[in-house]
């Protein structure tokens, strides 16, 4: 690790948990103030009813507004859905909203199924131990997204480590901006070979069926998102949700015998981890008001996803994780046009692979310290000794 | 109660058809679709839940 920073309070945890004096300003009336990783002060929502006005509101809230790294490629940007607003976010954003529908997602169902079990079949003739991160949480989605996307998997170790160091704040800003070029360059051949020959996969089709309307920066970007937010997401879940059932033996239990806690049991690890930690930052537009605070244009906003979702306006004992809840409207997949596009997709992994790795290994259990992923945008693990 | 749907608004998450399969539906560009305009029993319930957990604000509930 090089460049330590010192870690916002909105990217804080203590384990599963956000610090605790996110509970504190929770019941303090108003936003507080704060300075976010590149030196931007910022107003903090920590409160699940105000996080939900703020994400809910793109006129107010513009994602638009972050300043861009100095010397940066202007072409940096093109595709890069999370930075837009209406309506240029909403065109690019319903050009692939149909690949993701829930009835879409579903026929992929038993390609993931085949997945999840060639995984657990190489783990069990490795034996144990294992790292599961390595072994289980980070190929799975890496290689359903490739096939989705049209990325060769062979190239995962390139691209696993370019994102890695993406996500990674501890990394200089010069590097992080590097290996995200090097990110695009590669994404660019893929592009291209898709643009010569487009295949039956997502790459193939945007060329396809949008190629006219789409600049290669554009298609670029697109692309690249989806790579990082198909893997690195449902990666650290499916490590840090295995992790807290594991350490909670009933709730595994429930998740291995019951078939119908699987799917109010991912909608319970998602709000009680909330792996991605705020999203963009948002720029207030016009002067305004949330809970009280005055907010002036111009002025940044960030949300805190993982204190909202412990909120208890939103569930009774939110610090508990309870897989036999009714599942919460919870903000771990975000809110408002900025809603996780692969939601559906994440949520059929997770259902297929929690419950099929904690049925071929009953005795799972943790062997070693887990190392936690403490200054990343998206919070998890790095490794999980585990053995059964 | 009346399902009332925007789909101007609606940004395709799919929320209301995992939510309430009975009631919601997406077409091929995911955009909502309302199979059910006045649910009741359990699918009245689910409904709630879908609208809820809307993210785009594309979804009301008239009382009637």
């Amino acid at each position: 690790m090089t460049g330590a920073i010192a870690l916002p309070l909105h990217m804080q945890r203590d384990r599963y948990d956000p610090p605790s004096r996110m509970a504190e300003l929770r019941e303090r009336p108003g936003l507080e103030p704060v300075t976010t990783p590149l030196g931007l002060r910022a107003w903090l929502a920590t409160r699940y009813e105000d996080v939900r006005e703020i994400l809910g509101d793109a006129q107010r809230f513009s994602s638009a507004g972050l300043p861009g790294l100095p010397g940066a490629d202007p072409d940096e940007r093109a595709g890069n859905l999370l930075a837009l607003d209406p309506p240029d976010h909403t065109r690019l954003r319903r050009l692939l909203t149909g690949e993701f529908t829930v009835r879409r997602i579903r026929r992929l169902q038993p390609r993931i199924e085949q997945i999840v079990t060639e995984h657990l079949d190489a783990m069990e003739q490795a034996g144990p131990p294992a790292d599961l991160v390595e072994r289980f949480a980070l190929p799975i989605p890496s290689l359903v997204i490739c096939e989705l996307l049209g990325v060769p998997y062979a190239d995962r170790g390139d691209f696993h480590r370019r994102a890695a160091i993406q996500l990674d704040l501890t990394r200089p800003l010069s590097e992080r901006g590097a290996v995200a070029a090097e990110s695009r360059a590669y994404m660019g051949t893929l592009v291209d070979r898709a643009t010569a020959d487009p295949g039956d996969d997502m790459l193939g089709m945007l060329v396809r069926e949008h190629g006219a309307d789409l600049g290669r920066a554009e298609l670029i970007g697109v692309a690249s998102l989806l790579l990082i937010a198909g893997h690195e997401t449902t990666a650290n879940m499916l490590a840090l949700g295995t992790l807290a059932l594991l350490e909670n033996p009933g709730q595994a239990a429930a998740v291995r015998e019951d078939p119908a806690v699987t799917a109010p049991a991912v909608e319970e690890l998602m709000r009680f981890l909330s792996v991605v930690h705020s999203g963009m930052p948002r720029q207030v537009t016009r002067d305004t008001e949330v809970a009280g605070t005055t907010l002036r244009a111009g002025e940044f906003v960030v949300v805190s996803l993982p204190a909202a979702d412990r909120d208890r306006a939103l569930v009774e004992d939110p610090d508990r994780l309870d897989v036999g809840r009714a599942a919460s409207p919870h903000v771990a997949f975000g809110h408002g046009v900025h809603h996780c596009l692969g939601a559906p997709l994440a949520r059929m992994e997770m259902a297929i692979a929690f419950p099929a790795l904690l049925r071929r290994f009953p005795a799972l259990a943790v062997a070693g310290e887990p190392e936690f992923r403490s200054a990343a945008v998206v919070y998890g693990l790095r490794h999980l000794p585990v053995s059964w | 109660m009346r399902i009332r749907a925007d789909r101007d608004v609606c940004i395709g998450a799919g929320n209301c058809v995992l939510a309430a399969e009975n009631v919601f539906d997406q077409d091929d560009d995911a955009i909502v679709v309302v199979l059910q305009e006045t649910p009741d029993g359990a699918d009245a319930e689910a409904a709630r839940n879908a609208v809820g957990s809307c993210p785009s604000g594309a979804l009301s509930i008239e009382e009637t």
